[in-house]
């Protein structure tokens, strides 16, 4: 019987697949909450350790709980809304950054049939759901009625809409390989696709670059270092989070990593075959595919501290420059190149609707 | 449980419209819009037709919307003005939506379904094993592949308007050269002055 089979035979109908559908929920937000709480640690540490130093050490056996500290910190601070603010929009901003940074995580599959919806436009969700993700950089940036947390906010607008046209592209060569939007289908087309041995699309010489492109698009959409221009805090101070204190500011910090982890979840899912081992031989399928995901994800999450740690910012223009007069061409052309091979090698035959 | 999706999608897309067209701050009427937008596509999703509701998101949410924002935060309305200028062309205004008033009510009850000339027999839903999105593809690249392609057309018209729009010689407009100012050096651009007492330096 299913998790929410059991629910609904002893609740009824509704309130069963409600009950059922919460708990799965509240499964996957709480692990990610914990995880945020780590990868800030892990990233503070990383970064340390690059720049030989210590990084937090005094809060609980190896500053593990210097995260909580600060966020019971910032939690017990007083929330502050500035006078000239348009106070609805100012507070609403975060939490839209922070809802959609968990509502992303409802499509991921975590292990083979461990997704809590399992979408036939999965990635299309994803897209969607990271393409309003802007609302929240832009709204808090307009309400703050602050002259860098306006030019943060349109600086940020400009960012993520720029790489988000690369990176649909990206998405589109994924997808032709896949031949499906959906999430596991996409994992499972990878097993064994590249000699019959190696599972995962970087493995394969023609998504290669497609999957380079795709981690510096991440980057740049989750503002990150070297993208990190919309809270460049040598010119801007903080950006758009200049006037945000406590919670406010506690949500946006959350909802930042939630997106970070969750781009960490989505390139081992579209180009390192997700929950499967590196390689296609029955003993390495004795190990749980949760846990090569988390191995998968945690590696990603390091080479995301890697960069921070050791890549200058980029000037505004240069970072234009890149998304439109670089990776959109050649996205754009990548395209072509990959659905001609497709096409070439007879890849879509067996594609339902092919006349 | 669908009704009452229903319900709620279009009570909020109706409101949100609503509040569109009312709230006085144009940001406010742009993130109303979102808001409608966005219920839109969870109509489309109770219609069966999960890849345009993700279709409306990513485009009108994503980016379409968000360039209305952009504009609208830039522009400086002046609200006095704006009001003046609306009692002058008021009987103007009142006599155009009269007209499409009476015109939409002669529509409304003169129109009977089933009556109006059809282009194309309508298609049944997607076929057994074919998932919406493929279904689109194979529908959009062989039988309307005209229709499409006619609007690809006029989308790169307009998309090389634009850009003939932003690329001419204005007066005015300070181009960035990146060649210029990585050839920039010292001599060209620093020098020493001396101030006299109670005087400026003359650049």
């Amino acid at each position: 019987m299913t998790y929410t089979g059991w629910f609904v035979e002893q609740f009824g109908q509704g309130p069963g697949w409600f009950l059922a559908n919460l708990t799965l929920i509240l499964a996957i937000a709480f692990p990610v909450m914990v995880g945020v709480a780590l990868a800030v640690y892990a990233d503070r540490k990383i970064w340390a350790a690059m720049q030989m130093r210590r990084g937090p050490n005094v809060v609980g056996p190896f500053g593990l709980l210097q995260t909580f500290a600060d966020a019971a910190k910032l939690f017990l601070k007083e929330t502050i809304i500035p006078t000239g603010a348009s106070t609805g929009v100012f507070l609403l901003a975060p939490m839209i950054s922070f809802t959609l940074a968990l509502v992303v995580w409802a499509v991921m599959p975590f292990d083979a049939g461990m997704v809590l919806a399992d979408l036939n436009v999965g990635l299309l969700y994803v897209f969607a759901v990271s393409s309003m993700g802007v609302y929240g950089i832009i709204m808090s940036g307009w309400a703050s009625n602050s002259k860098y947390a306006f030019l943060g906010g349109l600086r940020s607008a400009a960012q993520m809409v720029s790489y988000e046209v690369s990176m649909g592209f990206i998405l589109v060569s994924v997808m032709m390989y896949a031949q499906s939007l959906n999430l596991s289908d996409i994992v499972m087309s990878q097993k064994g696709n590249v000699l019959g041995i190696l599972n995962g699309n970087i493995f394969n010489p023609l998504l290669f670059p497609m999957g380079i492109m795709f981690f510096i698009t991440a980057l740049a959409e989750t503002n990150r270092p070297p993208f990190d221009l919309p809270e460049a805090e040598a010119e801007l101070v903080a950006g758009y989070q200049v006037e945000y204190s406590s919670m406010s500011f506690a949500l946006f910090f959350l909802g930042e990593y939630a997106n970070i982890l969750f781009m960490c979840a989505l390139i081992p899912t579209l180009f390192l075959g997700g929950w499967l081992p590196p390689l296609d031989w029955a003993p390495l399928y004795l190990i749980p595919g949760f846990v090569w995901f988390l191995v998968k994800m945690a590696f990603m999450f390091f080479v995301f501290a890697w960069v921070k740690a050791t890549v200058p910012r980029y000037r505004y223009d240069q970072l234009m420059r890149l998304g439109w007069k670089v990776f959109l061409p050649l996205s754009l052309f990548w395209v072509i190149l990959v659905s001609g091979w497709l096409m070439f090698t007879g890849h879509f035959v067996a594609a339902p609707g092919v006349l | 449980m669908a009704a009452f999706a229903f319900y709620l999608f279009a009570g909020l897309l109706l409101t949100s419209g609503l509040m569109v067209i009312t709230t006085r701050n144009p940001v406010h009427s742009v993130l109303w819009l979102i808001l409608a937008f966005f219920n839109a596509a969870g109509l489309f999703i109770l219609l069966g037709a999960e890849f345009l509701a993700m279709l409306l998101v990513i485009v009108y949410v994503g980016a379409v919307a968000v360039l209305f924002l952009f504009v609208v935060m830039m522009l400086d309305i002046d609200f006095k003005a704006l009001q003046r200028g609306a009692l002058k062309n008021l009987p103007l205004g009142l006599a155009v939506s009269g007209i499409i008033l009476t015109e939409v009510l002669l529509v409304a009850t003169g129109w009977q379904p089933g009556q109006g000339v059809i282009a194309h027999e309508a298609l049944a839903g997607p076929p057994e094993g074919m998932t919406n999105t493929q279904w689109i593809g194979s529908q959009l690249y062989t039988r309307y592949f005209f229709v499409f392609s006619m609007s690809g057309l006029l989308l790169l018209a307009s998309m090389i308007g634009a850009i003939v729009l932003t690329h001419r010689r204005r007066i005015g407009n300070r181009r960035q050269d990146i060649g210029t100012q990585v050839a920039r050096t010292p001599a060209g651009t620093l020098g020493v002055g001396k101030a006299g007492l109670g005087q400026g330096v003359e650049l």
